[in-house]
């Protein structure tokens, strides 16, 4: 199992290295000076010189990301080009609000999502399962953006219940939760009635009714273990990518998050915060799916002895 | 040739295209049944229509574009059926406008990574080894990055504008078609009518153009189909950031950021082009779905 | 003569889907006696399995309905009775071994679990260590070692799934027992040793069994009695001795055992039957069999023929009057 879990962190190696080149080659096609940028258009234009000697930016592209990632290597992600901050306290400063933000919202999408898939695919075809499709439809067809716009003008500008920005207490988190909630809660509600739809048409659940089960049992005890392998996947990856994902609802709620943040530094060409911030978040989502895979295991026990075979 | 070889081609053709013809008929059959498929047919019909007539329903430079500050912020009335904006600009004229600009940018969007998606994909999945290994990793790569994240680097690298708007696009799409051709490639190939055409010595191009990604189609068409819904919301979310297509054109994200100032005392400026985007989007789900349901029975019942 | 355990009266059961309607049960009528074996015989789609689904009432929701008819089992109307009545018959009074041992277990609960479950579900006043004895006397009586109990279903052969198949299916001692084709998964060799075990293990629980099958040597190896089924109805029935040994029989039992192999006697080649099943969404009118009948009258293809009946022995066929 460590065995498979090595394996796994080294395999992500290239793909990070990958992103970085890939991040720090687009940075690269982009036509402003990042030099230019951080001393403002009244800088004369010597000053900017010496500032792009002492930044490397007159080197080669290959040497300057060699040498960046022989910076990264040693854990030296580089300073930001407009704070001056080095690039890993700028991102954790970042990153708690942004954490908060995801987590809140795979709680709302787990606690919603997966009692009404649950129900829709018991009762398929039912009322009830109708309006859980159509709305999962609407939610799917929602941009983020608006759905928070709304929420706004309806929670915090018309009711006043909620804060419309900021990120003070956890009374402010709850408009934007519900938003990026809302985006992945389809998903989540579709895989759990397909997945469950699957598992309910298997003969061991025939087998169990012909013990005598009723439909509680089938449900809690035979059906729903099987039926959240693939759910929790999807879980997995919606929290993942919403990690990454939360660029336009915390600019919708004005939230100081890895999302604006990121924003602000494609905009200002700060590009060792970009590749910091893109690399984080990629390397989050592996991270989240390798999660997953083990958590697998721990759901199914065919899964379970070939991983101790290893 | 000679008449006989005329009447039995005609008679494989025509065998062929019966059961081509029939097995559309089922696809259609299931369709049809599937309520809220027919729904998002019946509103992507709609959506296409208003987009062709848009300029027989108002007139683009006079009511979408020429600001008019004396009936500036009116909410709608008989004149202007949904208000106009801040600029006095008619926001009917402004939305069926902007169903033009999100539904011929998406489209194209996804011809362009349909058609690199197509190749790259063929080429990894019928040549395998290498070559797959190495196409499949740049791959990764590109998928690692979220898909909003990408699309933004790429237009703050190249600048704003349509153009770049969709080389952005498309280059975030492209993995995911690639991917996808890819795995139907791999479970189609190694199926015996495969093996014969290479057995009567096939050229590889032919082979994939003519058995491989006809097979292939199905699932092509709903990740299509659905990526044309994700791609308008993404424009529109490009340009609400204000990355996108660049104002005065009439784009439904530009003008939520536009009336989300107004949004206290004119919320009509934010739900109108917000219903536009659930609208279009919808439709493109609803059928996107009932594609997929209706290509694989066996997900029914 | 004993007790009748289950009685089918002019049973009828259709499947309903939105492109048609499949006439899977018509009009059949069966009884078993306690301790009894029944065999039912037939083609692949003869209705066999949806005959035990629908004493079980296990049809597929929505899809399959009875039509007409009644069952009667320990004297309770199965036709009628409701979920929960069924739910307490299920597994206690009757049980259904399945088809493919291979699927029918849950393979995220152990075998001890799912043995433990019927007897959580029906023996409510044994307590903990009760239940688990029982398990593992069950679990020994299917020829498993008892520690095993703690494993899970992906860890057993095919032969030993359906052990623990028929260990749940026996837990409570059930009076009627429904096995569905229970070794067509297994290999040859493990067949036998599985069936041996049924014979005997109802033998000892005094159960009534109808085994389904389309294996006559099974069937003159355990049953006492023979139904053959023909698109969805009964067209002969009687003990083992009138199907194998009597001299008369429907075209179609003729025709079942011309298909097999017979080493006592020196035939060049095999007699299959001609044809298919007919469409069971689209019956012929008469007797259902005349499409394919070597004996084939004007009035077969007519009118139904009625039962003839010659003490245990019963054919449906105008051949006989």
């Amino acid at each position: 199992m460590l065995k498979y879990i090595l394996k796994r962190i080294v395999m992500m190696v290239p793909v990070i290295i990958g992103i970085s080149f890939l991040i720090f080659a687009i940075m690269n096609l982009t036509p402003g000076d990042p030099a230019r940028l951080m001393l403002g258009e009244s800088a004369s234009n010597e000053d900017v010189e010496a500032l792009r000697e002492e930044m490397g930016l007159n080197d080669n592209f290959f040497v300057r990301y060699f040498n960046y990632l022989k910076g990264a290597v040693q854990g030296d992600f580089g300073v930001s080009y407009r704070s001056k901050v080095p690039v890993f306290n700028e991102l954790f400063s970042r990153f708690p609000s942004t954490l908060k933000l995801a987590f809140g919202a795979t709680v709302i999408m787990v606690v919603i999502g997966i009692p009404v898939g649950v129900i829709s695919a018991v009762k398929q075809y039912s009322i009830i399962d109708n309006i859980s499709l159509f709305s999962a439809f609407l939610l799917t067809s929602m941009p983020a953006f608006w759905l928070g716009l709304m929420l706004i003008l309806i929670f915090a500008l018309h009711l006043g219940w909620f804060p419309a920005t900021g990120v003070d207490g956890f009374i402010n988190f709850v408009l934007p939760c519900i938003t990026l909630a809302a985006a992945m809660l389809a998903s989540l509600i579709r895989m759990t009635r397909s997945s469950m739809l699957e598992v309910i048409r298997q003969d061991y659940i025939r087998t169990a009714k012909a013990k005598g089960a009723g439909e509680r049992r089938l449900i809690m005890k035979h059906s729903l273990r099987n039926a959240l392998l693939p759910v929790i996947t999807i879980i997995g990856m919606n929290f993942a990518s919403m990690l990454g994902g939360t660029m336009i609802i915390e600019s919708v709620f004005a939230m100081p998050g890895l999302g604006t943040m990121t924003i602000t530094a494609v905009r200002m060409k700060d590009t060792p915060l970009v590749i910091a911030s893109v690399v984080f978040v990629a390397i989050a989502i592996s991270l989240m799916n390798l999660l997953v895979d083990i958590l697998y295991t721990y759901i199914d026990p065919r899964l379970r002895t070939q991983y101790s075979k290893r | 040739m000679t008449d006989n070889t005329v009447l039995n081609n005609s008679k494989a053709v025509r065998k062929s295209k019966v059961k081509k013809r029939s097995q559309l008929k089922s696809i259609w059959f299931r369709y049809k049944k599937n309520k809220l498929a027919m729904l998002g047919l019946v509103l992507l019909i709609i959506l296409t229509l208003v987009s062709i007539c848009a300029p027989l329903l108002a007139n683009y430079n006079e009511d979408a574009i020429r600001q008019d500050m004396k009936n500036r912020l009116q909410f709608p009335n008989k004149d202007h059926i949904f208000g106009t904006d801040q600029y006095g600009r008619d926001l009917f004229a402004r939305i069926i406008f902007g169903a033009r600009v999100s539904l011929s940018i998406s489209l194209i969007t996804i011809a362009v990574s349909l058609s690199i998606g197509i190749i790259i994909g063929s080429v990894a999945g019928f040549y395998g080894g290498k070559i797959d290994d190495v196409l499949m990793r740049i791959m990764d790569v590109f998928l690692a990055i979220p898909q909003m994240l990408m699309a933004i680097s790429i237009v703050a690298a190249l600048g704003p504008g349509t153009g770049n708007l969709i080389a952005a696009m498309s280059i975030s799409n492209v993995p995911r078609f690639a991917r996808i051709v890819r795995s139907s490639i791999l479970t189609i190939k190694d199926q015996e009518f495969v093996e014969a055409a290479k057995a009567c010595g096939t050229r590889d191009g032919r082979i994939i153009a003519k058995h491989i990604v006809p097979n292939a189609i199905g699932p092509i068409i709903v990740q299509a189909t659905l990526n044309i819904a994700e791609t308008i919301i993404s424009i529109s979310g490009l340009s609400f950031l204000g990355l996108g297509i660049k104002a005065p054109t009439p784009e439904w994200g530009s003008m939520l950021s536009e009336g989300k100032e107004q949004m206290r005392y004119y919320p009509y400026l934010v739900i109108i082009p917000g219903m536009a985007i659930v609208f279009a989007v919808m439709a493109l789900n609803l059928m996107g779905d009932g594609l997929r349901d209706a290509l694989d029975p066996r997900l029914k019942n | 003569m004993a007790d009748k355990l289950l009685e089918i009266k002019d049973l009828n059961v259709i499947y309903e889907t939105d492109e048609s309607t499949v006439y899977a049960v018509n009009g059949l009528n069966l009884s078993i006696n306690e301790g009894e074996t029944l065999g039912l015989v037939g083609e692949t789609g003869a209705g066999k399995t949806t005959t035990a689904l629908s004493i079980m009432k296990l049809l597929p929701e929505k899809i399959g309905l009875i039509k007409k008819g009644e069952i009667i089992l320990d004297d309770i109307n199965v036709t009628n009775a409701t979920e929960h009545d069924m739910r307490l018959l299920r597994g206690d009074t009757v049980s259904m071994i399945f088809q493919d041992p291979m699927t029918s277990l849950n393979p995220t609960l152990t075998v001890g679990e799912q043995i433990a479950e019927v007897l959580e579900l029906h023996k409510k006043d044994m307590n903990k260590e009760q239940v688990q004895k029982r398990v593992e006397e069950i679990l020994e009586l299917v020829g498993l070692p008892a520690e095993r109990k703690s494993e899970y279903p992906h860890q057993f052969s095919g032969g030993m799934k359906q052990r623990v198949v028929i260990a749940i299916a026996l837990a409570c001692e059930p009076k009627l027992l429904l096995a569905d084709e229970p070794t067509t998964a297994l290999d040859v060799t493990i067949q036998a040793q599985v069936l041996e075990m049924m014979k005997e293990l109802k033998d000892k629980l005094n159960t009534a069994m109808l085994l389904i099958t389309h294996d006559l040597g099974v069937v003159a190896e355990t049953c006492d009695r023979v139904a053959i089924m023909y698109a969805g109805e009964i067209i002969e029935l009687g003990t083992v001795e009138d199907i194998f040994n009597g001299n008369k029989h429907h075209p179609y039992t003729d025709g079942l055992f011309g298909s097999l192999p017979d080493l006592t006697k020196k035939t060049r080649r095999l007699s299959p039957i001609e044809g298919l099943m007919p469409d069971p969404t689209d019956l012929p009118s008469g007797c259902p069999f005349h499409t394919r009948c070597n004996k084939c009258m004007d009035i077969c293809k007519t009118e139904k023929p009625k039962i003839t009946v010659d003490n245990s022995h019963m054919i449906k066929c105008h051949l006989f009057k």
